[in-house]
């Protein structure tokens, strides 16, 4: 096969794409040469199983994703803003829609979210790392590998373009031709497998490696959030893996599970797709519930209002999202019946949030609010947030849905759930980890300037499209070819625009506090204003996190700590710390599987063979693998500790 | 603080701009059918639960924000409750409210739904009428309209007569597609393999726009029509006309239809049933079976010029 049939040809903005691409991977590989990086890059990141590194990991590759499909974003409004430009055509359209809304969930929310619980959780709950720190790299780099492959489809073979959602039989080998369906499928089954990974991960860590005497209802509400999630994960990814996997066999191997020809089912791929893909949505919203719930109890400097509420409405709503599929297909035919109880339990689900709200409303009663940044990005979330809600509400009466569905009512349905929720939370968290991750807090003033841009951007840009929807726009479409569509398209293109440049502008402020942000000199970064065991330890947190684990029984511990005057450096307590080794293999491993699937992307089955192997030999490797790790002295601990600490 | 104050005129705005919108004319809340206004008075409904919602939060909101922020001038001992951290009683309340507005929605969805099953019920004082049949075929990326009774077919555009019940039956030959005609009624998916009934009808006469709103492949765009709801006797008349001037549709033309592509606007004095049920196991792998290699052709879909063919 010559290269020119593998890259994408013919489109001026794949040309300055490829360019683009190429100067910066050389500028990247000329500046690590240059300042001799390779081996600090390799010994510090490649290798690492340190929680904390492979967060923020986790959280710079989201950002890039969320850069690209920002720009996907932007494209498609332009497009529908200006249809006289002629800026994309039919196809490129579709192949961008999909790669914005694959990436944005799967390569965006998700990765944000599992890099903020790897930083904070082993810190909340007074844990050294995770239970399998050499699986959560692993778990790292089938994510990164993954996204990878999936966003090269860009250059090299061809985009994917039957939606996020890849519905069969449009997304079968019959219509739709070529690899792009097939980066689709491997990309996120390659990343499916680091989820699932890190959600048993941080499953047992949270189960088993709590601080003495916590409890589970002594756990910080966020960590709470990442155990219902981890659940999720556990029981919704294997069906999304086992969907995958069917339709590649379909693709590849002629199999005919979701396919018109040969009695093939392709209706069962909808059911498959969202008896994951609705606890998915749950996946990436109740870990921003956590992250709300500590934001606005730290700067409310109040105790979070109906805690066991908060915890037991998570998990009602982490058993109702199994069972809620069916609303996405109401239209599909399956009876008043069928649709009267989806309609209801779907429904349902609002009870439990409408909980939670209430529960954040109370929290600021007679609180002291102090609008940090991080708290801006969290109050905003809950007015925004309502209306996403009541949409969804809206959305679950079946019988109104028929007009609702496949429409920009929908489309402005999600984004409000998805950006208020998930989006907001991302940056709320950041912001306020911020300095536990880096040393230092990201800039308040220009943090405002992006939050008020983003946020207005935002509603300008989505709360038109409820409009659009009841006026029968239908979602996926490339073109504003009706006339009365255009204005309310050009008020929400000027939104998304608004948002971008927030984005621009927070990005920014990460290079501007990195030059002038006062360094931290204490572990309780927000004023003294830490209710958990993360604001108890140092910052930079020390890699083994804790010199002394505290004991715990209660909800906010360090607030007691802080009044008894304890802190997690008592040196009469000090013993070795025992600690995981850093090691090359989950790289490698990850690194054989990416090659098998870029070739089942071709379906180029013997270089796939190679790869799969490849990862087994590692797999078995690893199985013989007697690394047990190393102990931290006690002379280390103290030296270390009491440079940071100014004793 | 600026927050407060922006944030405060949420609600203000979002009045202001529903009310401005109520200008504007939006199909899905201008009915002309039962169906349509079924689900319309259903929307109508539920909006008041919502609003109320919207209102209630954003008001406790703007007053939290505002009595509790940190720095207000005259803040007293007593406005701060650190420990502060349940109420049974209020927890309660919060509880069973949404749980009451969860069934007093449920309530008038399932019983519309059910009524969306059957044939719209005729208006007081009218009787029955017998639903129309017709049925409704995608093929990337086109639509074939088949009335069994009067042995007719179109290609891209719909007749119906006002006042009178229409029963689609719903299939497809290929993708995925949906059914959409919002001035009407609701949608509903066509599948290959499958029949799905739809029941809508048209109260006033007009010409309203339909479409596939399910994403189907590059020329999902283009696959729209144009519903002519006409009186009785001009249906009547235009059934006559096509019967009389339009030929047969023969099997090969039939074939030669279904390839993947965009095609005009067209009629014929015969309908595809006779030749195939897209709906059966039989026939749902038809045209992949026949045209597979055509689906790797790009149709270069790009200007806005286009429109005309889109109507």
């Amino acid at each position: 096969m010559h290269i020119t049939d593998i890259l994408v040809t013919g489109e001026p903005i794949i040309y300055g794409a490829m360019v683009s691409i190429a100067l910066v991977t050389i500028a990247i590989l000329f500046l690590l040469t240059y300042f001799k990086k390779w081996g600090w890059l390799w010994r510090e990141w490649l290798t690492t199983v340190d929680h904390k590194k492979i967060g923020i990991m986790y959280i710079l590759s989201a950002l890039v994703m969320l850069f690209r499909g920002g720009m996907d974003a932007l494209m498609m409004r332009v497009n529908l803003a200006f249809p006289e430009l002629g800026f994309l055509s039919s196809q490129h359209y579709n192949e961008i829609f999909t790669t914005h809304g694959t990436i944005m969930i799967i390569f965006m929310a998700m990765p944000f979210l599992i890099g903020l619980m790897n930083i904070i959780v082993p810190l909340q709950i007074g844990a050294r790392d995770f239970a399998f720190p050499y699986l959560n790299a692993m778990s790292f780099w089938s994510f990164f590998i993954g996204a990878m492959l999936f966003n090269i489809s860009f250059v090299i073979g061809g985009s994917p373009d039957a939606g996020w959602t890849s519905y069969t039989p449009l997304s079968g080998a019959a219509m739709s031709p070529g690899p792009g369906q097939n980066f689709y499928l491997m990309g996120l089954q390659l990343s499916g497998i680091g989820t699932l990974a890190t959600g048993i991960n941080l499953m047992v860590t949270i189960l088993k490696m709590r601080a003495p005497g916590m409890k589970l209802f002594h756990m910080p509400i966020f960590t709470w959030s990442t155990l219902v999630t981890c659940f999720i994960i556990v029981f919704a990814f294997p069906i999304l893996t086992v969907a995958l996997a069917l339709l590649t066999i379909d693709r590849v191997f002629g199999s005919q599970f979701f396919t018109l020809t040969g009695e093939g089912l392709p209706m069962m791929w909808a059911n498959l797709f969202w008896m994951w893909g609705h606890p998915e949505v749950y996946i990436v919203i109740l870990p921003a519930f956590g992250i709300f719930s500590e934001v606005i109890a730290t700067f409310a400097k109040k105790r979070l209002f109906g805690y066991s509420a908060m915890v037991w409405s998570m998990i009602i709503i982490a058993l109702l999202s199994f069972i809620v599929w069916v609303h996405h297909f109401f239209t599909m035919g399956a009876g008043a019946f069928v649709n009267s109880v989806f309609s209801i339990s779907t429904m349902l689900i609002a009870v439990p949030t409408g909980v939670k709200i209430f529960n954040w409303l109370a929290t600021l009663y007679k609180s002291k609010i102090e609008f940090t940044v991080p708290m801006l990005w969290s109050l905003a979330f809950i007015p925004s947030f309502i209306l996403g809600g009541v949409t969804g509400v809206m959305l679950g009466m079946a019988a109104a849905d028929y007009q609702f569905h496949n429409s920009y009512f929908l489309v402005a349905h999600f984004h409000y759930v998805l950006i208020a929720g998930t989006v907001f939370a991302c940056f709320a968290g950041l912001v306020f980890w911020y300095p536990k991750m880096f040393g230092h807090k990201m800039n308040e003033r220009i943090g405002k300037w992006a939050f008020w841009l983003f946020f207005a951007g935002f509603h300008i840009c989505f709360f038109p499209q409820y409009f659009l929807g009841l006026d029968g726009m239908p979602r996926r479409l490339f073109i504003t070819n009706i006339a009365e569509w255009l204005p309310l398209n050009v008020i929400s293109t000027g939104g998304a625009f608004l948002m971008g440049v927030g984005f621009v502008v927070f990005v920014y402020n990460v290079y501007y506090s990195f030059r002038y942000s006062e360094r931290e000199t204490t572990g309780d970064s927000w004023n003294g204003n830490g209710r958990t065991l993360e604001w108890a330890t140092t910052t930079p947190v020390p890699y083994y996190n804790f010199a002394t684990v505290p004991y715990v029984d209660e909800i906010d511990p360090y607030v007691r700590m802080k009044e008894e005057g304890k802190t997690t450096f008592d040196e009469s307590q000090l013993k070795p710390i025992h600690m995981p080794s850093y090691t090359g293999a989950p790289i490698i491993m990850m690194s054989f599987l990416g090659l098998a699937s870029f070739a089942l992307v071709f379906e180029w089955i013997p270089v796939a063979i190679f790869g799969l192997v490849g990862g087994l030999v590692m797999m078995i490797l690893r199985s013989f693998d007697y690394d047990d790790g190393y102990y931290v002295k006690v002379d280390e601990i103290k030296r270390i500790e009491r440079k940071a600490r100014g004793l | 603080m600026k927050a407060k104050h922006l944030l405060g005129l949420l609600p203000l705005g979002l009045i202001l701009f529903l009310s401005g919108c109520g200008q504007l004319e939006m199909t899905v809340l201008d009915p002309k059918g039962p169906v349509a206004e079924s689900q319309y008075e259903l929307i109508k409904y539920s909006l008041w639960f919502m609003l109320g919602i919207i209102v209630v939060v954003f008001a406790l909101f703007t007053f939290m924000l505002i009595k509790y922020r940190e720095n207000r001038p005259g803040r007293k001992e007593s406005d701060y409750d650190p420990n502060l951290h349940g109420n049974t009683a209020i927890e309660i309340v919060w509880t069973v409210i949404p749980i009451v507005i969860v069934i007093l929605l449920s309530i008038p969805t399932v019983t519309t739904l059910y009524d969306l099953e059957k044939s719209p019920e005729p208006v007081e004082g009218q009787e029955a009428k017998e639903p129309l049949v017709i049925h409704a075929t995608t093929a990337d990326w086109k639509w074939f309209f088949s009335y069994p009774e009067q042995d007719i077919e179109t290609v891209n555009y719909l007749h119906i007569p006002v006042d009178r019940p229409i029963e689609f039956r719903l299939t497809s030959a290929d993708s995925m597609t949906a059914l959409w005609i919002p001035a009407l009624g609701g949608q509903k998916y066509n599948m290959a393999g499958m029949m799905n009934k739809l029941y809508l009808q048209a109260d006033e006469e007009g010409i309203y726009d339909g479409r596939n709103s399910n994403f189907n492949g590059e020329g999902f765009a283009a696959q729209t029509f144009k519903t002519h709801v006409e009186s009785e006797e001009a249906f009547d008349a235009w059934v006559n006309d096509i019967k009389t001037e339009k030929p047969e549709l023969t099997k090969e033309q039939y074939d030669e239809l279904l390839k993947p592509g965009l095609t005009g606007k067209d009629a014929f004095s015969s309908t595809h049933l006779e030749y195939i049920n897209h709906a059966s196991s039989d026939g749902m792998g038809y045209v992949v079976d026949n045209y597979e290699e055509l689906f790797e052709e790009k149709l270069h879909l790009e200007e806005i010029e286009k429109q005309e063919s889109f109507q």
